[in-house]
């Protein structure tokens, strides 16, 4: 049967049809493809436009720009709450990224290696990523309330008091509400870096961001479990009875065996978890608000606000652009590495 | 054909059975492993518990300084009270997403189709530039999406948001149908075009009934994502009474003057239709997560 097919005359046939349905089938992809590019590109070309302006307003789109050209970027710049936004983003996106990456393997390789309730295990680690951030930014507000959920736990269970003894002060963690900023390094960059000045707020980890940092991992852990169980999935059997003949067994087999095999799909993990994190806002924006002195502001609640509360268009618009750029920086360089090498 | 199947199948059982070696060889750690799994439960179930336990407090009973105790009377007024308030977002977000999910899907199965089966020049290109539209921040785009709205007198309307959600959904969905078609033998496509059939007519009675795993797959996963949004119903939609569930549920957590335990019952029906169809889909919504991941 497959041989009738493959005579020299159908080849040359099938080769002819399929050329000449290549403009066609390229006709056929062009609507999406240009309204989906108007949607990105133009739409993205034109917030450039009123990032760069100086007076751009929804009733009237005046382009003028300001002088100079990098104007609304030096304010956002030179804005505390922006560089705060900045700070818990780098704070928040390594916090986030490695708890979740590293407890998500984890529990990848122990719910691989479970003989039995696998789907209960696997069902509830990845429920809450099916979820409404909102839905659950909502719950984790009250579960992180100072005088209930979490706190009234501590209490409850002695935890509390037996911290009290040992250390003589306290347990009772103000969680989303704390302004304390630990290991400020703002005025030893003032010191080394030229123009540090400019910085106006403490350079250091937010307290507050603990607790969105453990909420946000609550909801996406579940995805780099299920990407690392996909990934454990995949390799086949005779690999871990060859590494077990060659003595690689226990830690050792996954050091040296699994986790090089898995590498593709970590760096998948990692920069889908990396992009969230970059554009994180329902989560926190429904949990903690902006925080107190900001403590869990971001850039995306940073835009928002500015744009649509504040109506100050051309600074959202720069801010926003900051955005895009940070994703970028992480997502172009892998889509175009990943992207054309295979194809069907 | 049937007897490679029958060894396949047999193989897969096989392997199966076969407990994972170092599983097999240290019962020990096996034990040592599922109590970790175990003491990892309470972590994940814990919101999951006060948002359904509170839900079902009376008014009386709903005391902060109790979150963890059972409700005791039972009690419907927090879920009667929250989707009094809520029912109209809800049916707001019902009316977005069926039509959502539907139209990007169809779109998305198309173009998937097209981007698998025929290679042409500049394809991988324009596949990636697509691809671009599902990573970026939606921030970056709010401004002129909204002027665009207001030029086709959308904004403000359930349609302009479905419109919205129609046009990011399809590098997305148009990403899981191409990895999903690659399963599909080309051999197929073109003796339908040797038999004379047009690219659309042979997506239609060749590619289309084989799609249904695949309109599974893609269909779960836009309906988790419209449903879940906030940015969108929030900018497109500023009228609170046509916004969203999402968005009406934030609006219901910041008014002082309603009890904790109804803005968890709220939460509970927001989150409640994605956490069924998870639980009933799941295997389909975690295909849907690997394959939506650029491979």
């Amino acid at each position: 049967m497959p041989d009738a097919v493959t005579t020299p005359r159908v080849v040359a046939c099938r080769q002819r049809r399929r050329r000449r349905r290549v403009p066609q089938a390229a006709l056929l992809l062009a609507p999406s493809f240009l309204i989906v590019s108007i949607f990105v590109y133009v739409f993205i070309a034109y917030t450039v436009g009123v990032a760069l302006s100086s007076n751009w307003k929804p009733g009237k789109a005046d382009f003028s720009t300001t002088d100079p050209l990098y104007a609304n970027f030096d304010a956002l710049i030179n804005n505390g709450r922006f560089q705060a936004d900045l700070r818990n983003t780098v704070v928040f996106t390594l916090f986030f990224l490695t708890l979740s990456v590293v407890a998500g393997f984890f529990l990848a390789v122990l719910v691989h290696n479970l003989l039995w309730a696998r789907g209960f295990f696997r069902g509830l680690f990845l429920l809450p990523y099916a979820l409404s951030f909102i839905a659950t930014g909502v719950v984790w507000r009250w579960l992180f309330n100072p005088e209930s959920g979490i706190n009234l736990l501590l209490r409850t269970s002695g935890v509390s008091s037996a911290y009290q003894h040992l250390t003589g002060h306290a347990l009772q963690p103000d969680w989303t509400s704390s302004p304390v900023v630990v290991g400020d390094v703002s005025s030893l960059l003032e010191r080394i870096i030229p123009g540090g000045h400019i910085i106006q707020v403490q350079l250091g980890i937010p307290l507050a961001l603990v607790a969105v940092v453990l909420a946000a991992s609550w909801q996406l852990m579940g995805f780099a479990m299920a990407m690392f169980l996909a990934g454990l999935a995949s390799i086949p059997e005779d690999v871990r009875e060859a590494s077990m003949i060659d003595g690689a067994s226990g830690p050792r087999y996954y050091v040296s065996v699994v986790i090089p095999l898995l590498r593709p799909f970590a760096l998948t993990t990692v920069v889908i978890l990396t992009h969230v994190a970059l554009k994180m806002f329902d989560l926190i924006y429904a949990m903690s608000g902006s925080g107190i002195g900001f403590a869990t502001d971001m850039p995306g609640i940073f835009v928002y606000e500015t744009m649509f509360k504040a109506l100050q268009y051309n600074i959202g618009a720069a801010a926003s652009l900051v955005m895009l750029v940070l994703v970028t920086l992480v997502v172009v360089p892998y889509l175009a590495r990943r992207g054309p090498q295979e194809t069907a | 054909m049937s007897a490679l199947a029958t060894t396949s199948r047999r193989v897969a059982r096989r392997r199966r059975k076969a407990p994972p070696a170092h599983v097999r060889h240290g019962r020990h750690a096996r034990r040592w492993q599922f109590a970790l799994l175990i003491l990892m439960v309470p972590f994940f179930a814990a919101p999951f518990y006060v948002m359904i336990t509170a839900a079902f407090k009376t008014p009386a009973h709903a005391d902060v300084l109790t979150m963890w105790q059972l409700p005791h009377p039972l009690s419907f007024d927090g879920i009667r009270e929250a989707w009094s308030k809520l029912s109209p977002n809800f049916v707001n977000s019902v009316i977005m997403v069926v039509p959502a999910t539907v139209i990007s899907s169809l779109i998305g199965s198309f173009n998937g189709y097209l981007l698998s089966k025929f290679t042409f020049r500049l394809s991988n290109l324009m596949f990636t530039l697509m691809l671009v539209g599902m990573f970026i921040p939606y921030q970056s785009i709010l401004i002129p999406m909204v002027k665009f709205l207001q030029f086709v007198g959308l904004y403000g309307t359930i349609p302009g948001l479905i419109l919205v959600h129609v046009v990011y959904g399809i590098p997305i969905t148009t990403l899981i149908f191409r990895n999903y078609y690659v399963s599909i033998p080309r051999a197929l496509v073109e003796a339908a075009s040797i038999d004379g059939a047009g690219i659309v007519r042979t997506y239609r009675s060749v590619i289309l009934p084989v799609s249904i795993p695949g309109f599974v797959v893609a269909g779960i996963f836009q309906f988790t994502n419209i449903w879940n949004d906030f940015l969108f119903g929030l900018v497109v939609i500023p009228n609170p009474t046509i916004q969203p569930v999402t968005a009406a549920l934030n609006n219901l957590s910041g008014t002082q003057t309603v009890n904790w335990n109804v803005v968890m019952a709220g939460a509970l029906i927001a989150a409640l239709p994605t956490g069924l169809a998870y639980l009933g889909l799941g295997r389909f919504f975690v295909q849907g997560l690997t394959s939506g991941s650029v491979k």
